[in-house]
């Protein structure tokens, strides 16, 4: 069913990552991907493994969670195996020659690197939503976009459509579940015939859902309004992000972690 | 008494359709009573309900809030502070993803300060029962629930009236129970004016007073006694009595002198025990 | 005979996973053809979940359902005449209306049982008369139309397909008095009319009282009982305690008893309550 997909799965908890300011938290997330990606050495990945896996035990998320996010991923990560196997030629002979096949030590060496960096980008951003609520992420976002107002940018309507979309995911989905369920008592066919009757099949859906989304558009708009809503001018928050110590404590931890990523870089020898 | 909102010789039709949905209409409601308003779908309730609070303004006429007119754009945040309105369906009514960030929306749209926030957003959840839930997902809920975070959404403001537009009407009855019983403890300990748009003649019942509408026209107005003793009138309105008016309809009709004002189960009762014991 | 059976029956949702609820636990039941059986239970009590079994939407985790004696999943290729046989309205059917006209919507389901041109027009004209749809409201586009009518166009398209069991889920909800008036008299006309079985879900304790011939009561995922309506009525109290709103007539009655007057308490419909009321009246001495 599709009620069972889960977007951007949260999992409340009171750890100092739960706790950490989201906008440190959207910044590191960042940082991490960027500096994972610098990391061109066995240190640095090691290092990168350790920081996330440490993470992990930090925010007590269960390592089941981990499987769980990378599972989807897996036919990516195959793909970029195979590619890069086949397509990597390195100097001297090949470790393996069939037909016009040849796989070389560096091709075998970029793979492993490469499914490294995937699997810690994947586990490292899902860690960002997992210990984070969507709303503190959008909360989160909008205060770091903030200065791009001056270039005019709508950073509040932005934001606020997040919110919304966010709040919106989970009833809609039902809303489809229903109206698939509704259609197929009536008999309709969805799961079989050529391309073209099944693109013909999804209009007793879609229409029914466009027509529900913008009806609740509309019911949400009055109901806002009803609420005195009226764009994001003089607006307050309830919750005050403030920097904590313990945001200082991991922002410290953080830099020192990328300090020393980068620093390998220039110890040892590359990988790639 | 105060007025608290007061509409005179009201007329609306929105501007596609030639007909109009509001018909000159002359309401008026004091502060701290519990009306009901009642009539078949389409008859204009919903419109009339919106211009409390100045989603619509009238095309003839005027709608006074406090003192202040709905037509006055400067006021309109004012006006909504003073009137909130609570809708049929919960799900469209709901912003945010967390309970409590969802109540705190309006204090958040009128600037209030955080701390205040917190204070009155606490207040409003526990007032509405829905505290225990300040920090779960809206969808985790059911329908009642929801409908009262709505409403927590509301009281939130501190408005002097709450207009509820058929708020039970897709829910069960467990949640209808909890509904109307926030809604009756906010007009009565909170001293909130409540008019409750409802399609349920058991919630009319506990009405101070019964507004009826008829196709964009006042009706009927009364207590809930004096609406459904008039068994036929209402039923030719298309609409229902309690049954326990019926039933001293149906019994008055074979010859038996029975009381259609006997509304309540007990009174009820009590007029049925006479009746047998007599 | 009875045209549906369903055999230990259960169901979870997220089975095996940390919020796993068991919506159904082991149902057993027989719904005889031609019976207007009445559903109640408060949300949750897993209705929803029987019914979607009902047709073929949900498979059974365990248990099986019999139509007309046969395994509805015995041949997975069947499954579709199963939904053709017992007609499922779900609550507010009317957001699943999609077409140009009322017309081609009430057409639908007809049209995907393969019918002729002739046979679909028939059926879509004789579905229109059940439902109190006019000629002109046929050509007209469903979004025209208002809440209640769009409802009742819902309910023909699922009617068009002349199922033998036309299941309804909340038909009346969100409707007003006339509204809900209009609906269920509708379907009881068709049950007498066509001689088919009709379940309906409902919440409103008062038109299960005033429709049904038996009703089916069900709480956390079991039959907590299934019977005549008289008999069900004549455990109002209990009904009342599990939360279920047992209507006014029948708390009015509770009361008297309450009172100290020997009075039956199965009372569920206001001539139902008179002849009671007089019954008692006779056989207590007192004189009209």
């Amino acid at each position: 069913m599709l009620k069972d997909i889960t977007i951007g799965q949260h999992f409340p908890g009171n750890s100092p990552v739960h706790r950490l300011d989201s906008r440190i938290k959207i910044l590191v997330t960042i940082a991490y991907v960027v500096f994972l990606f610098l990391s061109n050495n066995v240190a640095g990945l090691v290092l990168n493994v350790v920081f996330v896996l440490a993470i992990y035990g930090l925010a007590k998320i269960p390592i089941k969670m981990l499987k769980k996010s990378l599972k989807p991923i897996l036919p990516i990560i195959l793909f970029t195996v195979i590619l890069n196997l086949f397509f990597i030629t390195g100097e001297g002979t090949p470790l393996f020659h069939l037909w016009k096949i040849n796989i070389y030590k560096e091709g075998i060496i970029f793979c492993i690197v490469m499914v490294i960096r995937i699997i810690c980008l994947i586990s490292g951003t899902s860690l960002l939503t997992y210990t984070t609520s969507p709303i503190e992420l959008t909360d989160g976002m909008e205060r770091l976009m903030k200065p791009l107002e001056l270039v005019k940018f709508p950073v509040h309507e932005m934001a606020m459509m997040m919110t919304i979309a966010l709040r919106f995911i989970p009833t809609l989905i039902e809303e489809t579940d229903k109206i698939i369920s509704a259609q197929k008592s009536r008999g309709a066919l969805l799961d079989s015939g050529n391309f073209t009757d099944r693109v013909k099949a999804l209009v007793p859906i879609l229409i029914p859902l466009f027509i529900s989304a913008f009806r609740r558009a509309d019911e949400l708009a009055t109901a806002m309004e009803c609420r005195c809503y009226h764009g994001g001018k003089g607006r307050t928050r309830l919750k005050q992000l403030k920097i904590t110590g313990n945001d200082i404590t991991i922002s410290i931890v953080c830099v020192v972690f990328f300090a020393v990523v980068l620093a390998t870089r220039f110890v040892f020898p590359s990988l790639i | 008494m105060q007025e608290m909102i007061k509409a005179t010789n009201l007329w609306f039709g929105y501007s596609e359709e030639k007909k109009s949905v509001l018909n000159g209409i002359n309401f008026s409601a004091k502060k701290g009573e519990f009306i009901a308003v009642l009539g078949s779908n389409g008859c204009g309730k919903s419109t009339l309900a919106k211009h409390f609070n100045a989603i619509l303004v009238p095309e003839k006429g005027q709608v006074e809030v406090c003192g202040m007119l709905t037509s006055e754009e400067d006021k309109l945040l004012d006006i909504r502070q003073k009137v909130g309105m609570v809708f049929q369906n919960p799900d469209n009514q709901i912003v945010a993803t967390i309970v409590e960030e969802d109540v705190a929306f309006a204090l958040e749209n009128m600037g209030v300060e955080p701390a205040e926030i917190r204070r009155r957003i606490d207040e409003a959840m526990e007032k509405t029962g829905v505290y225990k839930f300040k920090n779960k997902a809206p969808h985790h809920l059911s329908g009642g629930q929801k409908q009262r975070v709505a409403i927590a959404g509301i009281i939130a403001m501190r408005p002097d009236c709450i207009v509820l537009d058929e708020p039970t009407a897709m829910l069960d009855p467990e949640g209808r129970r909890k509904v109307l019983k926030t809604i009756k403890s906010l007009n009565k300990d909170y001293g909130i004016t409540v008019i409750l748009i409802t399609h349920y003649m058991d919630e009319a019942a506990q009405a101070n007073r019964i507004v009826v509408m008829n196709k964009g026209n006042v009706v009927k107005e009364g207590t809930p006694k004096e609406i459904f003793s008039q068994v036929e009138m209402v039923k030719k309105l298309s609409l229902d009595v309690p049954q326990t008016s019926e039933l001293a309809y149906e019994m008055t009709k074979l010859g038996y002198k029975m009381s259609t004002k006997a509304i309540s189960i007990d009174e009820c009762a009590q007029q049925l025990y006479d009746f047998l014991k007599g | 005979m009875s045209v549906l059976k369903i055999e230990n029956l259960s169901y979870t949702y997220n089975e095996g996973m940390p919020g796993a609820t068991k919506a159904l636990d082991n149902v057993n039941l027989e719904i005889e053809e031609g019976t207007f059986v009445g559903v109640i239970g408060h949300t949750g009590c897993g209705k929803s979940t029987l019914i979607s079994h009902l047709n073929g939407l949900t498979k059974p985790q365990q248990g099986a359902i019999y139509l007309d004696g046969k395994d509805i999943w015995k041949d997975y290729k069947d499954i579709r005449q199963v939904r053709f046989t017992v007609g499922l309205v779900f609550q507010y059917p009317e957001y699943q209306l999609f077409e140009e006209t009322v017309y081609k919507d009430i057409a639908f389901g007809p049209k995907n049982m393969g019918l002729k041109d002739e046979e679909i027009d028939k059926r879509v004209k004789m579905a229109a008369e059940f439902c109190g749809i006019t000629k002109e409201m046929l050509d007209a586009s469903p979004f025209d139309l208002s809440g209640g009518q769009k409802r009742r166009v819902a309910i023909a398209g699922i009617i068009a397909m002349q199922p033998r069991v036309l299941v309804l889920d909340e038909p009346c909800a969100g409707l007003d008095p006339e509204g809900r008036e209009q609906i269920l008299s509708q379907v009881k006309n068709y049950h007498l009319t066509t001689g088919g079985t009709v379940i309906l879900v409902s919440h409103s304790m008062e038109d299960i009282a005033n429709y049904a011939d038996k009703v089916l009561v069900m709480d956390s995922g079991k039959v907590y009982k299934y019977a005549p309506t008289e008999e069900i009525f004549q455990d109002a109290e209990n009904l009342s305690k599990m939360g279920l709103g047992i209507p006014d007539i029948t708390k009015v009655f509770l009361k008297l008893r309450e009172m100290g007057i020997d009075i039956n308490t199965d009372v569920y419909t206001i001539p139902y309550a008179i002849k009671t009321l007089l019954k008692y009246k006779d056989k207590n001495g007192g004189a009209k």
